[in-house]
């Protein structure tokens, strides 16, 4: 039982970071109807934008953090709308799709040859220092990768529902002609839509990469994972993208457990299969219809 | 008549470009280095590309290998056998003397029959026991096979850790399946019990399920046996899930990468070291010292395997007395090369029948975020 505890916990802790990715999917898919297949890669990269504060300009990790979140605000935000989607604008969506495979790989190799092919060490937010309850052991920093998930995804929830700026991204969202029609500035909401994105993409990189070790590649199983996570959980709904992060966060550990490390990335495959079969809207994702 | 001498001059050149381009490429030997320089294995490949690059500048800048100066021709396998093997096989179609690579053994296995049947020697950093048992008179290896490095890890974790139960921890590809199969039954033949068998996958970042695994056990010792981030991903989820039994291991558990990036999670681990830039070796310091000034970063058992590559070579043309494929592989079977002679070598070696390499070795322990060697281990065969 404890062993089961203990998977449980670690899977929510990481199931936690899928989710601030998963929600950059189904915000950007809510408002500009894009899927970002750099997602993966926005979560590699801020890590070493503070990796590369603190090699180049000698910042203390604390503002190293501030400056990757800033960074990706920056890049993957403003730089990834003007640059990549906004020219897009009108394309068929296989455009915006190849760009952005196209963009993931970009970013890849980039890191790779500014930086460095091999696995570097991120340091922690929280010590690792061992808290024992009834034989579970959880690390202060699996507490606080929840608390920081848990306190950001209510952060967004209460900004998207209310506040002013929130409620006109989720008018945005759900009508943007009639939302436009009201008055509400599209554009600008699109813009804080792909702000939000990468930002939480930020804080996602630096909470998993002391797991992951900053590297490279770490995008292609961080991307895949949010992606599914936001599928299970629902395209459409912020609250699904949560859900379906914490589950695949916690069926990845238990199927590693019980099932086989060989199988561990089918079986949330086989879930996002039975999941589009069954519920095509996702665990808490809502039925879209639309007249053609 | 300015039209003529033009024409003379240029007839001239064209002639003398002619006859001097062959003569000029036949001063120069280009080698095949065939590695993992994308994808997974790139920061293995890097460190193999760095060291074999620094070889052959020493090599070339004392007038090369009788006469001839090398040229590495870099491949990159993206880490993925079937481009290694479609890169082998159209280096094989330029007749080498000699391939280098790869290192990984998934790559090694499936080129090693190009390289016989074109009987063209490749020295290689695979380390799976299987590749030099499959009869190949042309691959050699640059560090230990697995047949060789896990009998003194059983006989370690016997006399050394006093286990008695054993829980193995290896990686799902043909270095860690090597390793799992080769050090199981030398685990059995010396009574030890084998409490737990996992295995995880290449590039796997999270390890908390295969730790709860590895602490359900309840094994006298754990035997991790990974490439080198994943043992840095599992000693860091192994010190968070507080795993207190001993960890051991084989050169990638121990080395300076793993411990740079699991901190003082590694602190503590031991295994056996088949190369290692802490040896207390002048050569290998002297090494370490050239390596680190020249690239920034020290050296890994990579760095040295691709570093000792041009210098196995080198001693192999010498003793055939001439440049020629067969002649190289004849020379390197049996052959021992001394530091003493070849100091490129940095440690006294000797290639059997097989292409398996016979050499001292170490005992390692990381204390105070260093390797440090605690015993020396002789030759097999001294």
């Amino acid at each position: 039982m404890t062993d089961f505890l203990q998977l449980v916990i670690s899977g929510l802790a990481t199931g936690a970071i899928y989710a601030l990715a998963a929600i950059g999917f189904t915000l950007l898919w809510q408002t500009t109807q894009t899927i970002n297949f750099a997602q993966g890669e926005f979560m590699m990269l801020p890590a070493f934008f503070a990796l590369a504060a603190m090699r180049w300009a000698g910042a203390p990790f604390w503002l190293a953090c501030i400056v990757a979140i800033l960074c990706s605000v920056l890049v993957l935000g403003i730089g990834y709308k003007k640059i990549i989607i906004d020219p897009l604008r009108g394309q068929p969506g296989l455009a915006v799709v190849i760009s952005t495979l196209a963009l993931a790989i970009f970013l890849k190799d980039s890191v790779k040859d500014i930086y460095s092919a091999e696995a570097q060490p991120f340091p922690t937010i929280l010590p690792d220092t061992m808290l024992s309850f009834g034989g579970v052991n959880i690390s202060l920093a699996q507490i606080g990768v929840l608390v920081v998930a848990t306190v950001v995804i209510l952060v967004l929830n209460w900004f998207l529902t209310q506040t002013r700026t929130g409620r006109q991204m989720q008018a945005t969202a759900q009508n943007p002609t009639v939302a436009k029609i009201l008055g509400v500035d599209i554009d600008r909401m699109v813009l804080y839509t792909f702000l939000i994105n990468a930002a939480l993409a930020g804080m996602a990189s630096l909470l998993i990469s002391p797991i992951y070790l900053a590297k490279f590649s770490n995008g292609e199983v961080l991307g895949l994972a949010a992606f599914v996570a936001a599928i299970v959980g629902g395209f459409n709904q912020v609250r699904g993208a949560i859900v379906g992060g914490l589950v695949i966060g916690v069926v990845d550990n238990l199927a590693a457990a019980y099932v086989s490390t060989a199988y561990r990335q089918a079986v949330p495959l086989v879930l996002l299969v039975l999941v589009i079969l069954f519920r095509p809207q996702g665990i808490l994702g809502r039925k879209e219809e639309r007249t053609v | 008549m300015k039209i003529d001498r033009f024409g003379f001059v240029f007839g001239a050149l064209v002639l003398a470009t002619g006859v001097a381009m062959p003569a000029m490429a036949q001063d120069v030997i280009k080698i095949p280095n065939i590695i993992e320089l994308s994808g997974g294995g790139a920061p293995v490949g890097q460190m193999w590309k760095n060291g074999s690059t620094m070889a052959v500048e020493e090599i070339n800048a004392k007038g090369g290998i009788l006469g001839k100066k090398i040229q590495m021709e870099f491949v990159d396998t993206a880490s993925d056998p079937g481009k290694a093997r479609a890169g082998v096989q159209r280096a094989l179609d330029d007749k080498p003397m000699a391939i280098f690579g790869p290192i990984y053994s998934g790559s090694v296995n499936v080129t090693l029959k190009l390289t016989n049947e074109a009987e063209v020697p490749q020295i290689m950093g695979g380390e799976a026991a299987p590749l030099t048992a499959q009869g190949s008179k042309y691959l050699f290896r640059t560090s230990f096979g697995q047949n060789v490095s896990m009998p003194k890890i059983a006989q370690y974790l016997k006399d050394g850790v006093k286990a008695q139960t054993v829980a193995v921890v290896y990686q799902n590809n043909d270095f860690g399946k090597g390793g799992r199969n080769a050090i199981i039954p030398e685990l059995e033949k010396r009574g030890i019990k084998v409490a737990a068998d996992l295995s995880t996958e290449p590039g796997q970042a999270d390890f908390a399920p295969d730790v709860v695994k590895v602490k359900a056990a309840n094994a006298d010792a754990i035997f991790v046996y990974l490439t080198e981030e994943e043992s840095a991903r599992f000693l860091i989820e192994a010190k968070k899930q507080g795993v207190t039994k001993p960890l051991i291991g084989e050169t990638t558990l121990l080395g300076q990468k793993v411990i740079d990036l699991a901190k003082d999670a590694a602190e503590g681990v031991k295994g056996h070291v088949g190369l290692t830039a802490d040896a207390d070796n002048p050569l290998v310091k002297d090494y370490d010292k050239k390596f680190t000034a020249k690239y920034g970063h020290r050296s890994d058992h990579n760095g040295m395997k691709g570093y000792m590559a041009p210098y196995m070579l080198k001693a192999a043309v010498e003793k055939a007395g001439k440049w020629d494929p067969k002649a190289i592989a004849a020379a390197l079977h049996g052959l021992t090369i001394d530091p003493a002679k070849e100091p490129g070598i940095l440690l006294n070696g000797t290639w059997d029948e097989n292409g398996d390499i016979d050499r001292e070795s170490y005992l390692a322990e990381v204390k105070g975020g260093k390797q440090v060697i605690v015993q020396t281990l002789p030759k097999l065969k001294p």
